[in-house]
């Protein structure tokens, strides 16, 4: 590919391995990005609920959620439209801890996140078990505020933020893969950003 | 989705003191719907890339794609392309992109837009006229005053409604819109597509749902920091 005529590197060079490729680190700003409306529901009637395949389905209380044993995750994340952010820290509980509640069938092979406003994402269940994921609602010992999908938002780190649904209310398993709104629209199914697969059609 | 390709740069200028305007040939280029964008990459000699995501202006029958750059401070793309490329320079490019905040052609819908948000509208309005169905589609556009809005004069002459935060214009005295004057333009409309920085973006999801849109009917695009 071409030299940009001109174009040299601004941003100092991150540390190395960090910055996944064709990404950049936005530094103290965090952008918002969504495609609808932001919901209003008030947290005190928020519910998240584990349906689908699974052998329990199950609905939490905002109150129930927070009575959960509690999980923080300290580090990046990576967003589509290309910046990364550091050091975030998020805090509320690890999907192991409610999938360890709803059981799900040997069978569940996907998961389909829903949020409040009819937003979908979907994942392979694997990307979100085994210490990948978290049901969140602080960051930065703060509440998650509504534009960054407060009160409750999914946190899947290691891929593409997008995957992190806003206004969670609803993870579903499945045994076949189900692309949700993005997904729909032209972008990757895993979205794997160390991969850069950001696209349909991204290897 | 379609690889990368090269744009050479045919026009350039400077619609507004903050913003440049680009035209861009790029061969064999596909079709795209009105609200869609591209991504722009640049690439230095030590093989750093950096990318963004820019709307189109233009209609897919434009011979060119047009984009506005909005100068951010000290931004590594935006000021390269404000300061540095030059008409003749060839850039990357990857698009179109985004297949939801795009305008059928068929809905009816009301654009609800602000600052650099106005593009995807521009491209709509482009298209309407060229399909001669400007009936279905009505732009409310809001900047800080008729210098600092691109494109202000093309959307007037489309019969846009316009408001100026920082500047009376016209009797109309200086604010954002109010209920008053968008619930008549929500009339008989199908979907309300809001387009700006995430500022503007959430003082016109909640206008529009105030005057009575189905939050379920509006789609959104920001762009920018939160400021927070």
């Amino acid at each position: 590919m071409p030299v940009t005529r001109g174009f040299h590197r601004r941003r100092p060079e991150p540390e190395r391995g960090r910055l996944p490729p064709g990404q950049y680190d936005t530094g103290a700003s965090w952008p918002v990005l969504s495609a609808e409306a932001t919901p209003q529901k008030p947290e005190e009637s928020w519910t998240f609920s584990i349906d689908g395949l699974v052998e329990s389905p199950h609905t939490w209380t905002w109150q129930e959620l927070h009575a959960v044993p509690g999980s923080t995750y300290f580090g990046d994340i990576h967003c589509v439209t290309t910046w990364s952010k550091f050091d975030m820290t998020f805090s509320g509980v690890s999907v192991d801890d409610l999938l360890d509640v709803a059981k799900p069938d040997p069978a569940a092979a996907y998961v389909l996140a829903h949020s409040v406003t009819g937003y979908t994402t979907n994942l392979p269940l694997a990307d979100v078990t085994g210490g990948k994921a978290w049901v969140v609602w602080s960051v930065d010992g703060k509440p998650l505020p509504r534009q960054h999908g407060g009160p409750l938002r999914l946190l899947v780190p290691h891929l593409y933020f997008w995957k992190s649904a806003k206004w969670l209310s609803r993870l579903e398993l499945m045994t076949e893969d189900r692309p949700g709104f993005w997904e729909q629209n032209g972008y990757h199914d895993r979205g794997d950003p160390w991969r850069e697969q950001r696209y349909q059609g991204d290897d | 989705m379609a690889a990368w390709s090269d744009g050479r740069i045919i026009e350039k200028d400077q619609p507004t003191p903050t913003t440049v305007r680009l035209r861009l040939h790029v061969d064999d280029r596909p079709h795209h719907l009105p609200g869609q964008h591209y991504i722009l990459r640049l690439r230095a000699p030590d093989g750093y890339t950096a990318q963004r995501s820019y709307s189109l202006a233009s209609d897919s029958d434009d011979p060119l794609l047009e984009l506005l750059v909005e100068r951010q401070p000290d931004g590594e793309v935006s000021e390269f392309l404000a300061d540095v490329a030059e008409v003749g320079d060839v850039l990357e490019l990857r698009g179109p992109i985004g297949r939801w905040f795009v305008w059928d052609t068929k809905s009816r819908v009301l654009c609800l837009v602000g600052g650099t948000g106005v593009v995807p509208a521009v491209a709509m309005a482009r298209t309407a006229r060229r399909l001669g169905r400007t009936d279905l589609l009505r732009i409310a556009a809001m900047g800080r005053s008729r210098d600092e809005l691109a494109y202000a004069s093309e959307l007037e002459r489309y019969g846009a409604t316009l408001a100026f935060t920082r500047a009376d214009v016209d009797g109309r005295t200086a604010g954002p819109f109010t209920a008053a004057e968008l619930t008549p333009l929500l009339e008989g409309v199908d979907l309300g597509y809001v387009c700006g920085s995430a500022r503007f973006a959430s003082y016109a999801e909640d206008l529009l749902v105030a005057c009575g849109l189905d939050p379920g009917a509006i789609r959104v695009e920001r762009f920018g920091p939160t400021g927070d």
